[in-house]
């Protein structure tokens, strides 16, 4: 199944991270994405003024594991080692519409075609939502690089965005992602030793416990979230069957509305933690390489201090040692300025989502007001085996809706 | 906020014409409160007691779902004219009581036999409504569950209290205390006596083993507390139907288990008695019987109302199911925003910037807050709807009951007619058979049946005619109790689901300053 979004939806579409695209020197966005099977292919439109680009208006395709492959590059790089690279985008995940989809399909038998058309309205819905979103993750990452002062001049960066050819070449083979499998494994017990160092910058040491508690707190509550509008959703799910058994007439009833509150606040709530939770992730990644540099710093003076003893390569051991610690003091100056703004944009962030996330369910609440009249007058008309005429009915519900105002 | 229905291109007619309540407040609006309406006192609740929480005025008054002949919507739109020919005879009457959420009786206005007769089949229900001199005015509430005795021997004895102003009984205000095998005596007896002609006695609630197992082993945790509520409100529920009921109302029976401090144990209704196992044999043998009598239905009414019954049951059947599930994923969503406002609430703790911290605190106690909403929503779905639903599903094979009595009266009226034909057959043959001495004693032996048989086959007749007639006037009576009871319901449903919404508004919008706020 083929599906697009077109601007006015991304304009709706809300970003979790905010003033991405301030610069207008580098503009990126993804106003088009296509959806096969498995396999979704965005359209990576930039606008630039900037002259190392060959031209200043572009679009290239894209799938998801070029967006990895450039996340890893970055990652990769040593020059970057002080930077908080953004996460990068998950893959997109159509299993769960796809199963319910599935489901449905089977369950057909057992439904009135209203009421199936309903719940097959609802699954698309749900499918477009995952959709939206996935494409909004992929953009943010994008908007993350270009308006980050050194990654969006990185050479990988320029070559995602403008090489006009398939990026499979460039691609990970499977010897390599399970090499990289082993490095995260190594990170991890890394992690763990380089945890017991000794900090020697309050900052970074504040910033450390802070972080460690936090992202496991926005994991949980992440968690969380999904589950309750998993449940949520099912709620929304009877009442379309409820109002299906109820033949109800052609308006929008009940049942779109708590389905798209359901969806929306998907969007809004459970993607702002998901989001911040892989940043977090990020931001600690970034704690994990100052942290080496600082364990390989306190390594070569230990060696230095060694080849002091024996008068051996004392030439060498010093200028190791005096790498390290520049590598060391760069990181951490970098980090500082990293985890700082980092915390701003957080803040920034949740509070855009927070406001838009309760206007969103006021709007909702007040629609679901009439909407819930609105199945029940049906109800009523079912139930009571009256002719009552479709016209009472809305004067009656708008007046319902006048007097809530 | 319209932008979501769009009202059909009706001209403003239906617009303009129609008069908000002065309060402004009624979300119900109906034209009916704002007309000099011929009726005697709708029964307004005299003061709206304390239902802070509801912003909707006191004048509930239920949808305009009448087209009244006498057109009380004479400046709403040309939608009534649309209806009225096609009204069927079972609207119910004007404004019913405006909606009071708090006490769960509805009372029959007296008005019925008034202006709003046109409506009905005079000969059927003015009868009926004329019949009791007093105006009807009972209340029986069921309260007070108590757990009686110990172990496997245990019960739960409820009070049932009765307030009354009829004549008929001889106290205003009687209280004693029932067992649940009593009311299922009660309904037994009503169901033997009046069942087979024709009255719809409404059936009792459930035998529940596991529940009452559980209550009497003395666990002492929410689900046997879940349990009694259930058990108790739709005792009450049974009551009030039954007396409702003009003829049930007046039924000895009835009146003593109202009435008298003891009663007799009512064995029978225990499920392995003696008379359990008769009564699974019965309907065994009814069930064959079923299927085997063919009746030949002269009566079109019976043929459409039986079709009718059967798809009410079969939907009421599909949406009791629905609603349960809904309950069901109500009580799961209000478990999961719970477990969500407890891990929003650490995870203000944990955050450092204070305007931050601050908002997802108040965003975990929002949470919260609805976590209860859905749960308090939840026990209104189950309450209010599911029940009543239940209850309907099992009224409803009461009243399929009803017609399966009627088509046995017939075919036993069918088959006395022909063992007399038989027998008119055999006094035939006699006449010209051989034997004249046996002759005259055969021949008055039969004369005697064949008497004794027209007598029957009259009876017969009588009884088909006599329960075709009850049921008539039955299912006319059902019908409107049922618009009735599923009105007030609805009402009170709808109600606590804007007021649900309502509240949701009100929580967000107190949050929303708080997320600006973040600096």
């Amino acid at each position: 199944m083929t599906s697009t979004i077109d601007d006015s939806d991304k304009e709706k579409a809300l970003s979790v991270s905010v003033d991405l695209n301030n610069d207008t020197s580098l503009l990126i966005d993804i106003p088009d994405a296509l959806c096969e099977r498995d396999k979704v292919k965005f359209t990576v439109h930039t606008k630039t003024t900037l002259s190392s680009f060959q031209k200043p208006d572009f679009s290239v395709p894209r799938q998801h594991e070029d967006f990895i492959w450039l996340h890893d590059a970055l990652v990769e790089t040593e020059d970057y080692a002080g930077l908080i690279i953004p996460p990068a985008p998950p893959k997109p995940d159509f299993e769960s519409p796809r199963e319910k989809m599935h489901k449905l399909g089977e369950g057909e038998a057992t439904m009135t075609k209203e009421e199936y058309t309903k719940m097959k309205q609802e699954l698309e819905a749900e499918y477009l939502a995952v959709f939206k979103k996935t494409v909004q993750v992929h953009e943010v990452f994008l908007q993350r690089l270009s308006s980050h002062p050194i990654l969006s001049k990185d050479r990988n960066f320029q070559i995602f965005l403008e090489y006009d050819q398939d990026l499979s070449v460039r691609r990970k083979n499977a010897k390599e992602t399970f090499g990289s499998f082993f490095k995260n494994m190594v990170k991890s017990a890394d992690e763990v030793i380089i945890s017991g160092i000794k900090e020697v910058d309050d900052f970074f040491e504040q910033e450390k416990t802070f972080l460690l508690d936090y992202s496991s707190k926005i994991k949980d509550s992440t968690a969380r979230a999904e589950k309750m509008t998993r449940s949520h959703k099912n709620v929304a799910d009877d009442y379309i069957h409820i109002s299906s058994t109820l033949n109800s007439l052609s308006v929008d009833d009940n049942t779109k509305v708590e389905g798209r509150v359901a969806s929306d606040q998907e969007l809004k709530l459970t993607e702002l933690l998901r989001y911040y939770m892989r940043d977090i992730q990020a931001a600690k990644d970034l704690l994990y390489r100052r942290a080496r540099t600082l364990a390989d710093y306190e390594n070569s003076n230990k060696a230095l201090d060694k080849a002091r003893l024996k008068s051996k390569a004392v030439a060498a051991a010093e200028e190791q040692q005096q790498q390290c610690l520049q590598r060391f003091n760069k990181l951490s100056e970098s980090g500082k300025r990293e985890l700082t703004s980092f915390k701003g944009r957080r803040v920034v962030a949740f509070r855009k989502n927070l406001i838009e996330m309760a206007e969103l369910e006021i709007k909702h609440a007040k629609v679901g007001q009439t909407g819930d009249s609105l199945s029940f007058y049906l109800f009523l008309y079912f139930i009571l085996g009256q002719k009552f005429t479709y016209a009472k009915l809305t004067v009656s519900l708008n007046s319902l809706e006048n007097s809530r105002k | 906020m319209a932008a979501e229905m769009e009202p059909p291109p009706l001209g403003d007619a239906g617009q303009t014409d129609f008069r908000e309540i002065e309060d402004g407040e009624g979300f119900f609006v109906s034209t009916v409160t704002t007309l000099e309406s011929p009726e005697p006192s709708s029964p307004d609740p005299p003061s709206m007691p304390a239902e802070g929480i509801s912003t909707n005025g006191p004048k509930q008054e239920d949808i305009s779902l009448d087209d009244d002949p006498e057109d009380l919507f004479a400046e709403a739109t040309e939608e009534v004219s649309l209806d009225s020919p096609e009204r069927e005879p079972i609207l119910s009457d004007g404004p019913s009581p405006a909606i009071t959420p708090v006490t769960p009786t509805a009372m029959l206005t007296p008005r019925m036999g008034l202006g709003t007769a046109e409506m009905f089949e005079r000969s059927l229900d003015e009868i009926e409504e004329d019949d009791s001199g007093d105006t009807f005015d009972m209340h029986i509430a069921v309260s007070d569950p108590e757990k009686v005795g110990d172990g496997m021997n245990a019960y739960m004895g409820y009070k049932v209290t009765t307030k009354t102003s009829m004549t008929i009984f001889s106290k205003n205000e009687t209280t004693v205390r029932r067992r649940f095998s009593d009311f299922l005596g009660l309904h037994s007896k009503l169901a033997s006596r009046y069942l087979h002609i024709g009255y719809i006695v409404p059936p009792a609630p459930e035998k529940s083993i596991v529940g009452m197992t559980k209550v009497k082993v003395g666990k002492e945790d929410l689900s046997s507390a879940e349990f009694v509520e259930k058990r108790r409100s739709a005792l009450e529920r049974y009551l009030m139907r039954t007396v409702k009921h003009p003829i049930l109302l007046k039924d000895p029976d009835v009146m003593m288990f109202l009435e008298s401090s003891e009663l007799p144990r009512a064995v029978s209704t225990q499920a392995l008695s003696g008379a359990g196992i008769l009564r699974m044999v019965n309907k065994a043998a009814d069930a064959v019987n079923k299927m085997t009598i063919k009746m030949n239905e002269s009566d079109a009414w019976f043929e459409e109302k039986h079709q009718q019954f059967e798809n009410l049951d079969l939907q009421l059947r599909k949406l009791h199911a629905s609603v349960e599930c809904l309950v069901c994923h109500r009580k799961e969503l209000s478990v999961n925003t719970a477990s969500f406002a407890k891990s929003a609430a650490m995870l203000g703790n944990s955050e450092d910037h204070t305007a931050l911290s601050r908002a997802l605190s108040q965003l975990a106690e929002v949470e919260e807050k609805i976590d209860q909403l859905h749960q308090d929503q939840a026990y209104a779905d189950f309450y209010l709807f599911s029940e009543l639903l239940g209850d309907y599903v099992r009224l409803i094979t009461a009243v399929k009951g009803v017609f399966d009595h009627r088509m046995k009266t017939w075919s036993k009226w069918q088959d006395t007619q022909l063992l007399l034909q038989k027998k008119r057959e055999a006094e035939s043959k006699l006449q010209f058979a051989n034997k004249p001495d046996k002759l005259q004693q055969a021949q008055d032996e039969i004369k005697e049946e064949i008497e004794e048989l027209e007598g029957k086959v009259q009876q017969g007749e009588k009884d088909f005619e006599l329960i075709s007639k009850t049921i008539r006037k039955e299912v006319s009576r059902f019908e409107k109790e049922r618009v009735k009871d599923f009105k007030v319901v609805i009402i009170k449903y709808l109600e606590s689901l804007v007021q649900t919404q309502q509240q949701l508004i009100k929580y967000w919008e107190a949050f929303l300053p708080e997320a600006k706020a973040i600096a």
